[in-house]
């Protein structure tokens, strides 16, 4: 007879869903047997460099590829005059714009593309590099976007010069993109007219760079006879580059094979489609070989997808008792020389309106103009989803800065404006709905963990003693899951995702998915929630993404979208075979499936649980033994559109201590609660939540891209860009609660960014914290010592 | 261009000759030569630490080591770590405590944590941290790093505790 304790000792063997299981993905990878794309070896392949322009605008008077032709090992040089008749010397951006694949006439930020060499080694296309004799007549340099709009500013983009309609409706100037407004801007303004308190601050989000530690590369290799186009390349979306490559090449889609092996990290640095890519595969078509391209880490900072550089001012109308009535953003979003967001198609800001947070805040208004500058184009949702974490900083910082005017406590102000749980699902004045949340109860236990009271007594007498401690408090809302297809696109392609799965004789399975793992170890992941579902053990079950001829259509992995929509479409997939498994084993028990209850991985005769299949039965069943009319197999496809985004949530709190002689911060504790709905493998949440902690902290305490005057970048290798060590990078204390989405079929909701966008306001509230006795309200990011310790100086707190 | 010279390595325990530029670096010939593909290239400036390798018992950055400077070494990589079917302790250590994601870094970060923990079989995590310095990780955190290197040296030191009995 079967017990619950038995069917509990089958549920632990099977390590699904809810089980911290070993990722099945890590053996490969301990043993140095990963497949990346840098590992690809195809006979006769060739590699290819850029030429790039060392000036951040200027015209291009002459290319001389000759003495680089002559050089022996070279098989060709190609540049844009190469590259036109073929029309693809511009391809289309995913943000309705068009970049130049290489530089055509003029450059337009430093390290452009301007020529590739090919050659027969890495080594001698590097030294080719150098041959090619391109003359430069410098052009006047915009660098900073305050003054892109400037009657007199130079015009980035003269292909679309006088052009007044842009990829997102009305341009205002040759330099500006778009405007996007959502709210009510009268009415905003009308509140802020009678608001009792109102506060107003300007932010900078500065310029940063995923900085995965593999670099972007491909592989490309055309083959002539069968007018096929097969490309290895380091791409979080597989599926839609080669759409565009299809569109691009004009080559059949189903000619275009795109191959996305293990990929090294991503955090969005490699959903766009990059010029190294479409020039190896014209070179490749060209040349009739395959040829290598991968970008080295200097190439990789100053010219592939940036994230950020948005210059925002928000503003909070509230009652004296800290109760926010408005709330009014207005951002300038660099976007560089050519917009290349990686947003859906509809959002040209991508989801910035969430930057109402958790709070119920009636009214709203926010408008973001993007302009051209000379610098690098990109602007992806590193770590977020499009754009969500300039608006988690915005509002998580505006509510400190209100907070402070009004000498109400930090975790007080919150309490006071956060939505309920009993609002959801909850209209928010910018355009979302959220699904479920319980924000109030997440601070409370984050603030009991920590004593929060204890803190703040302990910083009040630090404080008496000249000593410099912060306490800073984020409670942000993610938008995770991209998307409903009736919001959200890539180039006219709806974002759901896919999972097909195929139950073999034996009882073991082969799922594949349109998402693509950069180490999120969705093979692992996916597996317990089909596992689940199927009734059989992760372990038998292989996941494979990333091949574009054998894995379904879908729109790969960002946004933290691969829970919360592939891993619906897995869970649903998982129903389906599930549906047929009850039919079979009704047919196999002679019973009605009414008759039938299942328990973990057999399905029962209800009071008669000796009566059973299991699964391993029912899948061989398939194959010989079904029902009259049946069709044999076992197997399910779904393509799963969400019918809305999830709302996962946290509550985090940072403690820093500043050495107020050198500036220095020291993250004393950082408690992260983190709520994503139904968890599936605890471990691998974790591990993500480490992960995005720690980017984090990079960005709040020492990144930025930084330009001089002339366009010049400064410090694009890691010389000078600040990746944490394991020295400097804090110690993470975690902990959860668990409100799962009501409309995602298991619950799940998405993790991997949460506590990117989270912690980097938190840094900052903590930072600020520890001077707002002197008056000070907002500092702006980075926070490194030097930075830090001008504002200690600048007070004259480092006296004596 | 410089012709080739013929070099010898022992690599994993084998011995190796191979034909290397002047310029060659280390990283290049051990995965375009010698198929070695675990240790990485991430910044080709010694700072990522993804190409670190062994070489005669010590930890480098294989991106900025000319192979013909390793004319007659010892070279350890990634793929010479388990012995005999058997994954070393570090690599279980890995694996055990969730220490990698998308599995980049992870082999510079083996080698080092092997090398590492036979500099300082018994470190605390403050020194581990430090240990672990030159090689960058852009997933993890760190945090589970830390504690696979701890897992690696309490199962190394009962390993060595069993010999001695």
């Amino acid at each position: 007879m079967t017990t619950v304790t038995e069917s509990q000792v089958r549920a632990d063997e099977q390590q699904n869903r809810g089980c911290s299981r070993k990722r099945k993905e890590d053996p490969r990878f301990i043993q140095g047997k990963g497949n990346y794309v840098d590992d690809i070896k195809l006979p006769g392949m060739l590699h290819g460099d850029f030429v790039r322009s060392p000036f951040a605008h200027a015209r291009i008077k002459s290319i001389n590829k000759e003495p680089a032709l002559n050089h022996p090992g070279v098989h060709a040089v190609l540049t844009a005059e190469d590259l036109k008749p073929l029309n693809l010397h511009w391809m289309p951006t995913l943000a309705g714009d068009m970049q130049a694949v290489l530089a055509d006439e003029k450059v337009a930020f430093q390290n452009q593309e301007v020529a590739m060499v090919i050659a027969d080694d890495r080594y001698i296309a590097a030294d080719a590099t150098e041959l090619v004799e391109v003359e430069y007549e410098e052009l006047p340099v915009l660098v900073d976007p305050h003054h892109a709009m400037d009657d007199d500013a130079p015009v980035i983009r003269e292909d679309i010069a006088g052009k007044k309609e842009g990829g997102h409706g009305l341009r205002l100037h040759d330099n500006h993109i778009f405007t996007w407004e959502v709210g009510d801007k009268d009415a905003t303004d009308r509140v802020f007219d009678e608001a009792e308190v109102t506060v107003k601050q300007d932010l900078l989000y500065p310029r940063v760079h995923p900085c995965p530690l593999e670099t972007c590369g491909c592989v490309a290799s055309f083959d002539s006879i069968n007018g096929e186009l097969t490309v290895h390349l380091t791409s979080q979306a597989p599926h839609v580059v080669r759409t565009v490559f299809s569109q691009l090449s004009g080559i059949a889609e189903s000619k275009v094979h795109i191959n996305s092996p293990d990929i090294g990290g991503g955090f969005g640095n490699k959903v766009g489609v990059y010029p190294g890519y479409v020039v190896a595969s014209v070179a490749s078509i060209v040349l009739g070989r395959p040829v290598k391209w991968v970008e080295d880490r200097i190439e990789n900072l100053s010219t592939t997808a940036f994230a950020r550089d948005y210059h925002m001012t928000g503003e909070l109308a509230a009652d004296s008792q800290g109760r926010i009535k408005a709330l009014r953003a207005n951002v300038l979003a660099d976007h560089g020389a050519f917009d290349s967001c990686a947003d859906p198609r509809k959002w040209p800001a991508g989801f910035f309106n969430i930057c109402t947070g958790s709070y119920d805040i009636p009214t709203a208004y926010a408008r973001v103009d993007g302009v051209y500058t000379n610098k690098a184009p990109g602007g992806v949702a590193y770590r977020c989803s499009f754009r969500v974490t300039e608006a988690s900083y915005l509002i998580e910082r505006m509510i400190d800065v209100l907070a402070q005017k009004l000498d109400i406590d930090k975790a007080e102000i919150r309490r006071r404006n956060f939505i309920q749980p009993e609002q959801f699902p909850y209209s928010t004045p910018l355009g979302w709905e959220y699904d479920s949340g319980s924000y109030p109860a997440a601070l409370e236990r984050v603030l009991e963990a920590v004593d929060y009271e204890g803190l703040r007594k302990e910083q009040a007498e630090k404080r008496a003693r000249g000593k410099l401690m912060g306490i800073g408090i984020s409670t942000f809302t993610e938008v995770v899951g991209a998307g409903p297809s009736k919001n959200c696109d890539i180039l006219g392609v709806g974002m759901f995702d896919s999972c097909e799965v195929r139950v073999h004789p034996t009882g073991s399975a082969i799922a594949r998915f349109g998402t693509k793992s950069q180490g999120q170890g969705h093979e692992t992941t996916y597996a317990q929630i089909l596992g689940t579902e199927i009734g059989i053990s992760s372990e038998n079950i292989q996941v494979e993404e990333g091949d574009t001829d054998t894995a379904p259509y879908g729109l790969g992995t960002y946004g933290s979208r691969s829970t919360p929509v592939g891993g619906a479409a897995a869970a649903r997939a998982g129903q389906k075979v599930h549906a047929k498994a009850k039919r079979i084993a009704a047919h196999l028990l002679e019973v009605s499936e009414d008759d039938l209850e299942w328990d973990v991985d057999r399905f029962q005769v209800k009071g008669v649980p000796d009566q059973a299949k299991t699964m391993t039965e029912v899948a061989w069943a398939a194959y010989n033994d079904v029902p009259e009319g049946m069709e044999h197999g076992l197997e399910a496809v779904e393509y799963y559109d969400p019918p809305n985004l999830t709302f996962p949530f946290g509550a985090y709190v940072c403690v820093v201590d500043i050495d107020r002689h050198t500036g220095e911060s020291h993250i004393r504790r950082f408690y992260a609660l983190d709520d994503c709905g139904t968890r599936i493998n605890p471990m691998i949440i974790e591990g993500q939540i480490h992960g995005g902690l720690t980017e984090g902290f990079a960005v709040a305490m020492g990144q930025q891209l930084a330009f001089d005057e002339a366009g010049n970048i400064l410090g694009a290798s890691l010389m000078d860009y600040f990746v944490p060590t394991a020295v400097e990078t804090p110690q993470w204390e975690l902990d959860y609660t668990e409100t799962p989405s009501p409309h995602h079929p298991i619950g799940a909701k998405g993790v991997a960014e949460s506590p990117h966008v989270g912690s980097i306001p938190c840094f900052s509230n903590a930072v600020v914290d520890a001077f707002a006795h002197q008056g000070i309200s907002h500092m702006n990011m980075p926070h490194d010592a030097y930075r830090v310790w001008r504002t200690i100086h600048e007070l004259g707190l480092d006296a004596d | 261009m410089a012709s080739k010279t013929p070099i010898k390595l022992t690599v994993n325990g084998q011995q190796r000759e191979v034909l290397v530029h002047p310029r060659e670096l280390l990283i290049h010939t051990l995965r375009e030569q010698l198929g070695l593909t675990g240790a990485h290239i991430g910044c080709e400036t010694s700072h990522c630490g993804a190409c670190t390798v062994d070489l005669d018992g010590a930890s480098v950055k294989s991106c900025t080591v000319l192979a013909m400077q390793a004319n007659g070494s010892e070279v350890l990589t990634v793929e010479g770590l388990a012995q005999g079917g058997e994954l070393h302790p570090v690599q279980e250590g890995f694996m055990q405590e969730h220490g990698l994601q998308c599995g980049f870094c992870t082999p510079g970060m083996e080698v080092r944590a092997y090398r590492f923990l036979q500099e300082n079989p018994d470190p605390t995590d403050e020194e581990i941290r430090k240990g672990l310095a030159g090689n960058l990780c852009r997933c993890t955190g760190y945090q589970n790093i830390i504690k696979a290197v701890r897992y690696a040296a309490s199962k190394l030191a009962t390993e060595k505790s069993r010999e001695m009995a």
